[in-house]
């Protein structure tokens, strides 16, 4: 580290400053201009979110009932406005809430479900990885939509819910990932030294392997977040959220204009967009990530 | 070849068992048990032990398993707790709809996806090429039963061409199918153009190119069949997409098939119908990979000569 970089002619020694894994990454991101539209779309909504409260112009749950009744997109309502009056615009400025932070943690749950149940299969081995893994695939012959309404539904309708519901489908994905790459950084050498001076195997495997798993798993999450997200807005659409009327989310704002589809399409058209928008950023960001890490599998 | 067919049939045991496992152990996590919320709740002990009894909840969870099994692999999933209509008469009806909305949309999505990503590699770099690209972020991107209100508003109300809602093997399955079609679709697009790429700069490729063959020859006749296999593995790990898709396309354009039925089930808490539809969703994804995995030995000879699949 404190020694000077190496370099066989002084020009290149001069101008190449140390870099590390995730400068470097970093980089090559910046420059990739799709990557940053999804960066900005990602950190866009998430200001939304945070910020709804200053940057809402109404209140998202109280409306003016008896002048604005179902008006579709005009100055002052660029959105147009819902069946009890209220503007469309700040209740998608607010449904960011919901929606991100339902689908950010049921992700970020799975996440860790599926990495701790993976290293854990890697490291024991025999029996307990067998059956691990035969758990893993019966999960997997599911379709994860149908996974998550069941859980959903039988578990009953709340936010909480939800987020368990929806990791409960995920993390198999990720336990299978995660033992792969376990697996393989196994045999590497410097584990292999680890183990001769004496590292337990789970020191090893949190230590040293996970580490060095993180960025195909970053990839994962990222543009797993953005089906997530989809999934998420899926189940609100079917009523599977939240019952309390008083958060908006973007799947509960289409399913509540399913009676309107006709006769008012701006109530349903602004909140998915605004699904579409999220998703499509998550998905920019995971394949810029991707290409900037250089993860090859998947 | 046999083998290899037998082979994956004897995989099939497991995976079905497996299913029905899950979904048996899926009515043990409901809160209280299944007569307390068909009994809603009520403060009656003497209705309720009785409910007991004739649902064999009071059994070991042994015998009730044994039991579910039993009667479950014949195909009887109990009766609604709703309507009390068999479960399996329910799902009769509404299978092979969906069934016929999932062939329907795979083959659109089949039959539109590889010609654009044979076009989309073949004029690397062109217009089309970033027209297919921004496609395929859509296609991931939308939410179908967004996407599905928005045909119906564009195509049924306002252009008036197409039925919004309604079932029939006729103008009725045009939007769902189009609606459904779409991330598959662009899954199959980028994966064709990735993979003929891929092939484009082969060796071999190469070498047909250096004697002198057409591009067009090459690609039809040496390159597009390889570079096919990897399409057709992809495409299998998109059958779940494509089966979820359809169910909530069916919600928004009335098609009377599963998917209404599980929305029912959900909005009725019907937890054996829920069961049952569960059951069958993923019998019927296990017998679409199954579809997809006997495909592979009639594109890849390597397989149907018993060679190494990798």
């Amino acid at each position: 580290m404190g020694s000077p970089p190496l370099s066989l002619s002084g020009t290149v020694g001069q101008s190449s400053r140390a870099r590390s894994l995730w400068g470097d990454a970093l980089r090559r991101l910046l420059h990739d201009r799709l990557a940053v539209l999804g960066l900005i779309i990602v950190v866009g909504a998430l200001v939304c979110a945070i910020f709804a409260p200053v940057i809402a112009p109404y209140p998202p749950l109280s409306g003016d009932l008896a002048n604005w009744y179902l008006k579709p997109p005009q100055p002052g309502h660029p959105f147009g406005t819902d069946d009890l009056g209220r503007d469309i615009l700040s209740r998608v400025i607010y449904g960011a809430q919901l929606s991100l932070k339902t689908s950010l943690l049921a992700e970020g749950l799975g996440m860790i479900i599926g990495t701790v149940v993976g290293i854990i299969a890697a490291t024991m081995g025999g029996f307990i990885d067998s059956l691990i893994m035969r758990i893993v695939d019966i999960l997997m012959a599911f379709p994860l939509l149908i996974i998550a309404i069941a859980l959903a539904t039988i578990l009953g309708g709340s936010d909480l819910n939800l987020i368990l519901a929806l990791s409960l489908s995920i993390w198999p994905f990720i336990a299978r990932l995660a033992r792969s790459q376990a697996l393989s950084l196994k045999e590497t050498e410097y584990v292999a030294a680890a183990r001769l001076v004496g590292a337990r195997p789970f020191a090893i495997m949190f230590r040293h392997i996970l580490p060095n798993m993180l960025t195909p798993l970053i990839v994962y999450s990222t543009l797993g977040a953005a089906n997530i997200i989809l999934q998420e807005a899926a189940l609100s659409f079917l009523g599977l959220g939240t019952t309390d009327p008083s958060v908006p989310s973007w799947g509960k704002m289409l399913s509540q204009a399913r009676s309107f589809t006709l006769s008012a399409p701006w109530l349903s058209f602004f909140p998915g967009l605004a699904i579409l928008l999220a998703v499509m950023g998550f998905n920019l960001l995971g394949d810029g990530l991707r290409d900037a890490l250089d993860v090859r599998s998947r | 070849m046999t083998r290899y067919f037998l082979n994956r049939l004897v995989q099939l045991i497991p995976t079905i068992l497996g299913i029905y496992t899950f979904a048996f152990l899926l009515m043990r996590v409901l809160p209280g048990d299944a007569a307390n919320v068909l009994a809603g709740f009520r403060d009656d002990q003497v209705h309720l032990e009785n409910l007991r009894r004739t649902m064999k909840l009071d059994e070991p969870i042994f015998n009730q398993y044994v039991g579910f099994l039993q009667s479950a692999l014949v195909g009887d999933f109990g009766n609604s707790y709703i309507t009390g209509q068999p479960v399996t008469e329910m799902i009769g009806d509404a299978f092979p709809l969906t069934v016929l909305l999932a062939a329907v949309t795979m083959l659109l999505a089949v039959m539109i996806g590889v010609p654009l990503g044979i076009v989309a590699a073949v004029w690397q770099d062109s217009i089309w090429d970033s027209v297919s690209r921004l496609l395929a972020l859509l296609g991931v991107s939308i939410p179908v039963f967004w996407l599905g209100i928005q045909f119906q508003v564009l195509f049924g109300l306002q252009l008036k061409w197409l039925p919004v809602s309604g079932v029939g093997f006729d103008k009725h399955i045009v939007l769902p199918a189009i609606t459904a079609c779409g991330a598959t679709l662009a899954l199959l697009m980028r994966m064709t153009r990735a993979s003929l790429l891929d092939e484009l700069h082969q060796d071999y490729a190469r070498t047909a190119r250096g004697k002198g063959l057409r591009e067009r020859s090459i690609i039809w006749i040496h390159v597009l069949r390889n570079a096919l296999l990897p399409v057709v593995t992809v495409w299998g790990g998109s059958l779940a997409n494509l089966l979820s898709g359809t169910l909530l396309v069916e919600i928004i354009f009335s098609w009377p098939g599963m998917g209404r039925l599980l929305l029912q089930a959900i909005n009725t808490r019907d937890y054996p119908l829920l069961q049952a539809i569960v059951i069958i969703l993923a019998l019927l994804y296990a017998g679409m990979n199954l579809l997809v995995d006997l495909s592979y030995p009639l594109i890849d000879p390597r397989i149907r000569y018993g060679q190494s699949t990798a």
